[in-house]
């Protein structure tokens, strides 16, 4: 931002033009969080007991692997989304800003790699 | 960057008095990021128990079962529906509806009623049957 002409001083200051796709995916994923903690929660009080055996039999069955595996992914986009939204809020310097979103996308990607990841050793590990 | 210091922030820390919609958003953010730092943590604790074998599934059985255990997995059920519903109540208000003063207060004050029944209803169904 320069300082010199007056469309200079107001350069860089306005939308980036992000807003729209991260608002639209903030509600894609609400709509797949909603659809799949339904299917998770409605499975989770239909479990006959919640033992090891039960658990680990009921998430190596394809379509509960599939369905909780792609929560896992949904629900962390989602949760990346939302809290970058409250950090922008609340965290106005750049550098503070950058190291938050550092974190923050390494704790997304890296929780989602791990939900996903164990549900695979579940589903197709040796048992 | 001197002069963009000087820019207005969103939202307001100090200038905002109680209401039902004030209140329901501020629980919409609250509940949203305590489900991300806390929710999805026991989440992925659940998944790699199940995952690394009975001892580790035990040892997280234990623990989400004891009292204090049962505090947290009830709190997050209940912050997950407050989050559903003022998450529902948004995309209302996306297609440009709701925002009457008289309907978006009652909502305001209805939902956060719902969350609590809903909370109620899942551990009774949870608690009872077993």
């Amino acid at each position: 931002m320069g300082n010199g002409t007056s469309i200079g001083t107001v350069r860089g200051l306005g939308s980036a033009h992000h807003g729209a796709h991260h608002w639209l995916v903030q509600r894609y994923t609400a709509v797949a969080n909603l659809l799949l903690m339904a299917y998770l929660l409605t499975a989770l009080l239909m479990l006959p007991d919640y033992g090891f055996t039960t658990m680990h039999d009921w998430l190596s069955r394809p379509v509960p692997a599939a369905a909780v595996a792609l929560l896992v992914i949904s629900l962390f986009w989602h949760a990346r989304l939302g809290m970058q939204v409250m950090l922008e809020d609340y965290v106005h310097s750049s550098a503070n800003k950058f190291a938050a979103f550092t974190a923050l996308n390494l704790a997304a990607f890296g929780g989602a790699g791990f939900g996903v990841f164990s549900i695979i050793r579940i589903a197709l590990g040796a048992a | 960057m001197a002069s963009a210091s000087n820019r207005p922030l969103s939202p307001h820390l100090q200038i905002w008095k109680w209401g039902p919609a004030m209140a329901i958003s501020i629980l919409h953010r609250v509940t949203g990021n305590g489900l991300a730092l806390v929710g999805m943590g026991v989440m992925l604790w659940w998944l790699g128990a199940v995952a690394s074998g009975p001892e580790s599934y035990a040892t997280f059985q234990h623990l989400a079962s004891a009292w204090y255990g049962k505090v947290v997995l009830i709190g997050l059920t209940w912050a997950f529906f407050q989050h559903m519903l003022s998450g529902l109540r948004h995309f209302i208000m996306d297609v440009g509806a709701g925002y009457e003063l008289k309907g978006n207060n009652l909502w305001s004050i209805i939902l956060p009623i719902l969350a609590i029944a809903l909370t109620a209803a899942f551990w009774a169904v949870i608690l009872l049957h077993r």
